[in-house]
């Protein structure tokens, strides 16, 4: 259980905590401009609140 | 894939959807900004001219402030907000509530009981201080229990969709409300005097229980008045506009940035105090950073509109949406500026602060439910507006009225800043803390005229409205999606 102190440091943690951040940013960044199919279906999405007035 | 289901839902009508609950929100809506607006310029008038207190407690300043916050923050913005996402789920999710009558109808009396009681407790000094908190704990426990069963209804809905995806605004709805849970709980974490007393002692104590104020009141600014409103941007902006958002994409990363981000900023409250420097650095950092997205954000709902800026000219309700846009913008830029040391030294504890918390209450979060509300009320009621000539009054005695209220702020608070800080040649303060005051004196008159305006647009907009329900009718919803602002 010792290495657990390693995560009660600031100098660690801070860094650790940022390069997860800057990695989910990427992440979502690569997911939602990184493929064309997937950026026409997400965009399909845009659509929804005017879809809802057709009966 | 998103438009297969939606031709199979008989969207708009009255069984389908629960408009009534909307319909108690979207009134109690222009209820609490009338009554919240009036008490906001009384208390203005009061800075101005104090024999306004009439020498009676309950009216003084101090008292009176928290019934203001409270009344439009929580009464006018807490009320659009949850008629505005309960619309919001069920049309674009084509699900009714989750819950049924009762649970979407005890949210909206535990609500307003909230709310009233608040402000009458401010009135008779029950207070536990926390600025935008300042609920006596047995109120905090009633409001828990209402957003427990607020988030339940959201979730649930949320849960039997028959759309498959869930739109963005609805993420910042739901962004909003686990956000607030959280905050309402740690900022009132507290422990009463005694069981039937209505004081009650912070669990915190110095340096840490500012910074949990902090923590509180900014992200009540991040999560209740700007992703929540946001949410109501991103549905109706487009519907006002008839045309689909800018970028959906921008709107995912809008999202992702702002819900990361906001977290960190509250210690930017706190410059220059007991609070350590890295905190205070890192809070202006973030701060900084929020820009991004909040122009992002910004650019995304105003380009919406690209294609069709003649509405501009021909639509009041578009003017409020877009100006809202706009406003929301230079908040986003002024308090990340602000949150910058060497500006905060200036600016802090002036009333330049109190100007650029209005430019965005006033300009942002008001201007937003005024356009929504005048989208959605004439629909849920099957009409159309009683006078769109009574929307541009409004939307000029807005505009007015906020833009004489933080340019004013804007010269009293840098003037103040500026005086405070004068030294004369022998290195002693060049002027008293009174003579500040004084200079401050033709200021507070043109804020107090300024709200003046802002609060008779809203009066106008109640008679208005007060008139498309009269002649609207809440049976059948045949009609509903040919009514027009």
């Amino acid at each position: 259980m010792e290495w657990l102190l390693w995560f009660t440091r600031f100098e660690n943690t801070k860094p650790l905590s940022l390069a997860i951040f800057f990695i989910v940013f990427c992440g979502i960044l690569f997911y939602v401009f990184g493929s064309k199919k997937r950026g026409e279906r997400l965009e399909s999405h845009k659509n929804i609140p005017l879809q809802d007035d057709e009966i | 894939m998103a438009t297969a289901s939606v031709t199979t839902a008989g969207v708009g009508t009255s069984e389908q959807y629960n408009y009534d609950i909307v319909r108690k929100f979207a009134i109690m809506t222009l209820v609490w900004g009338a009554i919240g607006m009036f008490v906001g310029v009384y208390i203005a008038s009061e800075l101005a001219f104090p024999f306004l207190n009439f020498d009676s407690a309950y009216i003084t300043f101090g008292r009176l402030r928290p019934v203001h916050t409270s009344g439009v923050i929580f009464g006018f913005g807490g009320s659009a907000l949850f008629a505005t996402s309960y619309y919001v789920v069920q049309r674009t999710c084509q699900a009714r509530l989750f819950g049924g009558e009762r649970l979407a109808n005890f949210t909206f009396w535990g609500w307003q009981t909230a709310v009233a009681l608040s402000a009458l407790g401010y009135m008779f000094g029950y207070t536990q201080a926390r600025e935008y908190a300042e609920m006596v704990w047995p109120i905090d426990l009633l409001i828990l229990v209402v957003w427990v069963a607020y988030l339940g209804i959201f979730v649930g809905t949320l849960m039997k969709r028959k759309q498959p995806h869930i739109y963005v605004a609805n993420w910042f709805y739901l962004a909003f409300i686990l956000a607030t849970a959280l905050l309402h709980i740690f900022n009132n974490l507290q422990v009463p005097v005694k069981l039937f007393s209505l004081e009650s002692y912070s669990l915190f104590s110095g340096t840490q229980d500012a910074m949990t104020q902090w923590w509180y009141g900014h992200n009540a600014v991040g999560f209740f008045l700007t992703a929540a409103f946001l949410g109501m941007m991103y549905y109706f902006v487009p519907k006002q506009a008839g045309r689909p958002v800018y970028s959906y994409r921008l709107s995912i990363l809008h999202f992702w940035a702002i819900i990361f981000l906001y977290m960190w900023a509250g210690a930017h409250h706190l410059h220059w105090t007991a609070l350590p420097d890295w905190t205070g650095t890192l809070a202006a950092t973030f701060s900084i950073m929020l820009l991004l997205p909040s122009w992002g954000g910004m650019i995304n709902g105003i380009m919406t509109l690209s294609g069709a800026w003649d509405k501009l000219r021909t639509d009041p309700v578009i003017r409020f949406l877009i100006v809202a846009l706009s406003f929301y913008g230079m908040s986003t830029f002024e308090g990340p500026m602000m949150s910058l040391k060497d500006v905060n030294a200036l600016s802090h504890y002036t009333d330049w602060t109190v100007g650029h918390v209005h430019s965005g209450a006033l300009g942002w979060v008001a201007m937003i439910t005024f356009g929504s509300m005048y989208h959605m009320v004439p629909r849920i009621w099957n009409t159309e507006m009683y006078s769109l000539r009574l929307i541009n009054v409004h939307f000029w005695l807005a505009t007015t009225g906020v833009l004489l209220y933080i340019v004013a702020m804007w010269i009293s608070g840098i003037m103040q800043g500026l005086m405070w800080r004068a030294f004369d040649d022998f290195g002693n303060l060049q002027y008293s803390f009174v003579e500040s005051v004084a200079a401050a004196h033709p200021f507070y008159v043109m804020r107090a005229l300024g709200g003046a305006f802002f609060l008779t647009g809203m009066i106008i907009m109640c008679y208005n409205m007060y008139k498309t329900i009269r002649q609207g009718s809440t049976e059948a919803h045949a009609g509903l999606n040919v009514a027009t602002a």
